[in-house]
């Protein structure tokens, strides 16, 4: 049943990132080249609500379902890690046009070669897991 | 304007995102999508070749089931709810065309130059895809968390390192587009 709620959710993200069309390789292209506000406003007014709706949460202590509390943690402190990461991951975002969550929802939209995009991404994931000991974090 | 059909603006997509996030923070999840390429890895048996992956990947399922509904969601809504075409500025458009001979904005939602099937048997399509591909699941893994996980739920909790991480997102971006597209594509 609980997983049911998760499907949902999923869904209702899919259909968000495709119809809104931050999951097309050209709004990312166009974003880094400025030339819409269009992602830039995805984001933006995401974070704003987002940011407002986690300081009420924590101001009147919001308790998630069950009366557990939410999932809000501290991330750990770094820049290495962060800015070098981030900076490999944005080389990426903006060549294969697709960050993580986008890429499942284009095999559903049955873009059969955005497999080999995340075929990549596993590969990359598990690289990272073997070299992770000798990298600055 | 047709909503149901119409590509949905800024202003109605950026809220859906916030409150997908607040819904998993309510279940007691958290929202970020790269972290299921880590569970793959391990569900694959990574486990064997690095402690990275030795972890109760069960206890991930659900984010696994996430996955499942936005594939869904992407098929019903590129099936039901779109026209798949993409009509970004008329100027980067053209731009695309004359510079790098990507014709297809305004005719399809990912370029077919790139992504059209037929194209997977060109070594430099497919270099394109594995490299970019493998650049965002390091990437990702490495900074700790792609763009639902920092740009949305870490700098909503104020993150500084989120910050960090989505300035490096962008200066990747940056260099990836004006620096290295003119070198890759011309």
């Amino acid at each position: 049943m609980k997983y049911i709620s998760y499907l949902t959710i999923g869904i209702f993200f899919g259909i968000i990132m495709y119809k809104s069309e931050a999951a097309s390789w050209f709004r990312i292209y166009e974003m880094f080249q400025f030339g819409s506000f269009h992602m830039y406003g995805i984001i933006g007014s995401a974070l704003v609500i987002g940011v407002i709706g986690v300081q009420i949460i924590k101001k009147y202590k919001i308790k998630a379902i069950g009366g557990n509390e939410m999932n809000l943690h501290p991330k750990t402190k770094s820049v290495a890690r962060y800015l070098i990461g981030g900076i490999i991951f944005g080389l990426g975002w903006a060549l294969a046009g697709a960050c993580p969550g986008p890429m499942y929802v284009l095999v559903g939209a049955g873009y059969s070669s955005i497999l080999v995009v995340i075929g990549g991404a596993l590969l990359g994931t598990l690289v990272y897991g073997l070299v992770k000991n000798k990298l600055p974090h | 304007m047709n909503l149901l059909y119409d590509p949905w603006p800024w202003y109605v997509a950026g809220p859906l995102i916030a409150l997908t996030m607040f819904i998993l923070l309510y279940v007691g999840k958290q929202f970020g999508m790269s972290s299921n390429l880590r569970t793959m890895c391990s569900i694959g048996g990574a486990g064997k070749y690095s402690d990275f992956f030795k972890f109760d990947w069960r206890a991930q399922r659900w984010n696994l089931v996430v996955v499942v509904g936005a594939v869904i969601g992407g098929f019903i809504a590129s099936q039901f709810m779109s026209d798949n075409t993409v009509r970004i500025n008329p100027e980067v458009a053209q731009q695309l065309s004359t510079d790098y001979g990507i014709e297809s904005s305004g005719d399809a939602y990912l370029p077919t130059e790139l992504f059209a099937s037929e194209h997977l048997t060109d070594p430099f399509v497919l270099a394109i895809l594995i490299i970019g591909g493998f650049m965002v699941g390091f990437g990702a893994r490495y900074a700790g968390g792609c763009t639902s996980g920092h740009a949305i739920s870490g700098l909503s909790n104020l993150q500084l390192p989120s910050l960090i991480a989505v300035i490096g997102f962008f200066i990747g971006g940056l260099v990836m587009i004006h620096l290295l597209f003119p070198l890759i594509f011309s």
